[in-house]
C-alpha cells in the first residue's frame, strides 16, 4: 500500500508547486510577494530558494503585464502559473485573461492554446474590507474558454493545480485562505486530466442536495454532520471544476434527494448559485422537486469592514442548516 | 535635470513636408534592396486589393490596411527568423506578409474560410502563423504587448537567443499596460523587441491631441531601454536600427525599442482615407505624406544607381497582381468553416495529460 503524507491545505498546494517545478522544466511562477512569506501564507515557502529565483519570479506591482507575460510565455511553450495573492487585485489582469488567454484558442482556429494558470487566492475577513475579500469565481465560470477550478480540500490543493498547470487550456485556479489550515494524509501524486475532472459527491444523504465549491463546501460538510443530528441525511456535491460545469452530478443527487440548497460564497445576482439552480431547473423533469430551492450566498454587498458587520455578512455553519430545516420543514 | 526634448519630440520626422527624397542606397546590397522592393510593393497591392474587395461589399468585417506603413514590417522582418515570437495588433496585414506568410492564406482568413491562417476563425484582426513566427494580433490595444514580453520571457527560459517583437501603434502607449510590459521587460531583461509604429493617429485623432510629447521612444527612456528613432518610411534605416536592437537582444542584453515614424494613406479602418472624420487628418498633410513613399523613395534610389528601371517595376507589379488575383480567387473558391467549429475550438482537444 502507497504511503501517505500528511498535508494542510497549503502545504499541499506547496507540494503542487514542488512536483511540477521539479519535473517539468517549462513549469515557472510569477507574481506579486513570491520572494517573501508575507503574501501566500505556507503555500509556496521558500520555493525561490529550492528552484531559483529565475523559476520563482516576485514581480513588480504589475498584475496586467505579468499575466499578460504569463500568457504569451504559455503560447511559446512553457506552462506559467501566474500568482494574485488577492483575486481583488487581478481585475486589472482581465484583458489578459478573459481577452487574450480565453479567446486565442478559438480566435487562432484550434492551433495555439496559452496552457496558462492563473491562480488567484481569495483572502477575506479579518476586517479588511471591500477591496481585499472578493470571491469572483462565477466571473470567470461565465467565460467560455477559461476552466475554473476552486479546490475544497486538501487532495484538490495539490491534485487539481498540478492538473491545472498539466492542462492544455487555460485555468484559473482560485483557492481559499480560510481553508489553509484544513488537514489530511494524502497518497502519492497521480496525475489527473483536468478536463476529465467535474463535481463530485463528497458525502451522502438522502434528504437534501448541499451544491457548493471551495470554503463552501467545508461549510456544507459541517452543516451536514449537524443535519444529521437533526435527522436530516443530506449529499454533498462540490462543484471543484465551475467551467465547463459537468450537471449529471448534480442532476442525479437532485433527482434522489428532491430538494437543493446552494450554498455560494459569492454574491447572489448572476452568481454561481444562479447557474446551479438553472441547470437544476432546465435538467429535471416537473415535478421532481419537494420544495422551492434555495440558496445561501453573500448578499449583494461589497466587503463590510466593522467586525459586527463582517460576522452577518458571511454565511456560517448555522445559516447553512438553517436553510436545509426549511427544505425539509 | 534639464528639460531635453531629446526623446521627446520627432522634429523634421513629424513634419510631412520633409524626407521626400530617394533614399541613400550607397554601399547597400541590391539583392537586399531589390527584395525589399518587392516585399513592399507585394504588401502594398494586397492591401490596395483588400481595400477594394471591401468597398465592393465582398468583405463582410472590418480591414484595417497598411498602406504607406510597408516599410517597418520590411525593414524589421529581415533580421527576423522563424524561430522568433512575433505579435501584432489591429494593424498587422503587413507584419505577418512579410514574414512570407501567404497572400492565399490571409485573404482566406478575411473571407472567414477554413484555409485561412487562423482556420477562418479570427479574419483580419485576429491573425495567427506561428510556422512563419507570428504569434498572432489581435485588436485590444496593447493587448499582446505584455504576451510578446512573456514570449521573450520564454526563449530566455528555454534557453534559446530567439526573441520576442511587439508592433503596436502611437495610442498603444497610452494604455497602462504597455508601461508596466516595458518595465518588466527591463527589469528582467526579456529579449524582445518593442516596435512602435508611429502614424501619428490613434483612429481619428491625432497624437498631438493625446499626448504632450508626440515621440513614444520617451517611455523607452523612462524605463531604461535603448532605444531608436527612425523615418518608418525608409526601409533601411528601420532595418539598421532593428538590426542592432535585435543583436542586443539575442546577445542577451535585454529589450530594445525602436520607434519608427510613418503615415497610414487610408483612415484607421476600411478603404476611405478619412480625410473628413480624423482630427486634424487633412488633404494637405495626406498628399504630403505620400510624398513620402517608402516605395517609391527606395524605387527611386535604385533606378538612379541603375540597379532598377520601370520595365522590372512594370512587370514585377503585373506578376503581384495576377498572383494576387489567382490568390484570391482561390480564397473566394475555399470552403467555410464546418459549423462544428464553433464549439470544438474552445479548449484544446483531450489528449491525456500534459497534452
Amino acid at each position: 500500500m502507497a504511503e501517505t503524507t500528511q498535508y494542510s491545505y497549503g502545504t499541499a498546494i506547496r507540494a503542487a508547486f514542488e512536483y511540477l517545478l521539479e519535473r517539468y522544466p517549462e513549469v515557472f511562477v510569477m507574481g506579486q510577494g513570491l520572494w517573501s512569506p508575507w503574501y501566500v501564507g505556507n503555500s509556496m515557502t521558500d520555493l525561490d530558494k529550492q528552484f531559483g529565483a529565475h523559476r520563482i519570479i516576485d514581480t513588480p506591482v504589475s498584475e496586467s503585464a505579468c499575466t499578460g507575460a504569463a500568457v504569451g510565455a504559455a503560447l511559446a511553450g512553457m506552462k506559467p502559473i501566474v500568482v494574485h495573492p488577492r483575486i481583488d487585485f487581478m481585475v486589472y489582469a482581465l484583458d489578459a485573461v478573459v481577452n487574450q488567454a480565453a479567446k486565442w484558442s478559438h480566435m487562432v482556429g484550434g492551433q495555439a492554446h496559452p496552457g496558462v494558470t492563473v491562480r488567484a487566492i481569495i483572502n477575506r475577513g479579518g476586517e479588511q474590507g471591500a477591496q481585499h475579500s472578493q470571491a469572483l469565481h462565477a466571473w470567470f465560470a461565465h467565460i467560455p474558454g477559461l476552466r475554473v477550478v476552486m479546490p475544497a480540500t486538501v487532495a484538490d490543493a495539490r491534485d487539481l493545480l498540478i492538473a491545472s498547470a498539466l492542462c492544455a487550456d487555460p485555468v484559473v485556479f482560485i483557492d481559499d485562505r480560510w481553508l489553509y489550515d484544513l488537514t489530511a494524509e494524502l497518497p502519492p501524486v497521480k496525475e489527473l486530466e483536468l478536463a476529465a475532472e467535474g463535481p463530485r459527491v463528497l458525502a451522502k444523504g438522502g434528504d437534501v442536495t448541499l451544491v457548493a465549491s471551495g470554503y463552501s463546501t467545508q461549510l456544507s460538510l459541517e452543516a451536514r454532520e449537524e443535519l444529521a443530528n437533526k435527522g436530516v441525511g443530506c449529499d454533498v456535491v462540490d462543484l471543484r471544476v465551475l467551467n465547463p460545469l459537468d450537471a449529471e452530478p448534480i442532476l442525479a443527487s437532485v433527482q434522489k434527494t428532491g430538494r437543493l440548497l446552494v450554498v455560494d460564497g459569492g454574491w447572489r445576482t448572476c452568481g454561481m448559485s444562479a447557474e446551479v439552480l438553472a441547470l437544476v431547473a432546465e435538467g429535471l423533469p416537473v415535478g421532481s422537486l419537494h420544495a422551492p430551492p434555495r440558496r445561501v450566498t453573500l448578499p449583494d454587498a461589497p466587503a463590510p469592514t466593522s467586525r459586527v458587520l463582517e460576522k452577518a455578512y458571511y454565511p456560517s455553519r448555522q445559516t447553512v442548516v438553517s436553510a436545509a430545516l426549511q427544505l425539509v420543514g | 535635470m534639464g528639460s531635453s526634448t531629446e526623446w521627446s519630440d520627432l522634429g523634421d520626422l513629424a513634419d510631412p513636408s520633409k524626407y521626400h527624397e530617394p533614399l541613400d542606397i550607397a554601399g547597400r546590397d541590391p539583392e537586399v534592396l531589390r527584395a525589399q522592393l518587392r516585399g513592399m510593393v507585394s504588401i502594398r497591392l494586397v492591401e490596395q486589393h483588400l481595400a477594394a474587395m471591401r468597398r465592393d461589399g465582398h468583405i463582410g468585417g472590418p480591414v484595417h490596411l497598411g498602406v504607406g506603413q510597408e516599410g517597418i514590417a520590411v525593414g524589421v522582418s529581415r533580421f527576423l527568423r522563424s524561430s522568433d515570437r512575433v505579435f501584432g495588433a489591429h494593424r498587422s496585414h503587413p507584419h505577418v506578409l512579410a514574414l512570407g506568410s501567404s497572400i492565399h492564406r490571409l485573404f482566406a482568413e478575411i473571407l472567414g474560410k477554413d484555409t485561412g491562417l487562423s482556420r477562418g476563425m479570427g479574419g483580419s484582426m485576429h491573425l495567427w502563423d506561428e510556422p512563419h513566427g507570428f504569434y498572432g494580433s489581435v485588436p485590444i490595444v496593447a493587448g499582446t504587448v505584455p504576451l510578446a514580453v512573456g514570449a521573450g520571457l520564454a526563449a530566455k527560459l528555454q534557453g534559446t537567443d530567439d526573441i520576442g517583437v511587439s508592433y503596436f501603434g502611437d495610442g498603444a502607449v497610452e494604455e497602462g499596460v504597455v508601461q508596466e510590459s516595458l518595465n518588466l521587460a527591463s527589469i528582467l531583461k526579456v529579449p524582445v523587441l518593442f516596435v512602435a509604429e508611429n502614424n501619428l493617429f490613434a483612429s481619428h485623432m491625432h497624437i498631438g491631441l493625446r499626448q504632450p510629447f508626440n515621440a513614444t521612444a520617451r517611455f523607452a527612456v523612462a524605463h531604461g531601454i535603448p532605444c531608436e528613432v527612425v523615418d518608418g518610411n525608409d526601409v533601411t534605416a528601420v532595418g539598421d536600427a532593428a538590426e542592432r536592437l535585435v543583436d542586443r537582444a539575442r546577445r542577451g542584453e535585454g529589450p530594445g525599442f525602436l520607434e519608427a515614424v510613418t503615415f497610414r494613406w487610408l483612415g484607421h479602418v476600411d478603404w476611405r482615407d478619412d480625410v473628413d472624420v480624423g482630427v486634424e487628418r487633412s488633404a494637405d498633410d495626406l498628399a504630403l505624406w505620400r510624398e513620402r513613399d517608402p516605395i517609391a523613395r527606395l524605387r527611386g534610389a535604385m533606378e538612379a544607381a541603375g540597379q532598377w528601371s520601370v520595365d522590372q517595376q512594370e512587370s514585377l507589379t503585373s506578376e503581384m497582381d495576377r498572383e494576387i488575383v489567382v490568390a484570391w480567387d482561390q480564397a473566394m473558391a475555399d470552403p467555410w468553416p464546418e459549423d462544428s467549429a464553433l464549439l470544438d475550438r474552445v479548449y484544446a482537444k483531450r489528449g491525456g495529460v500534459n497534452s
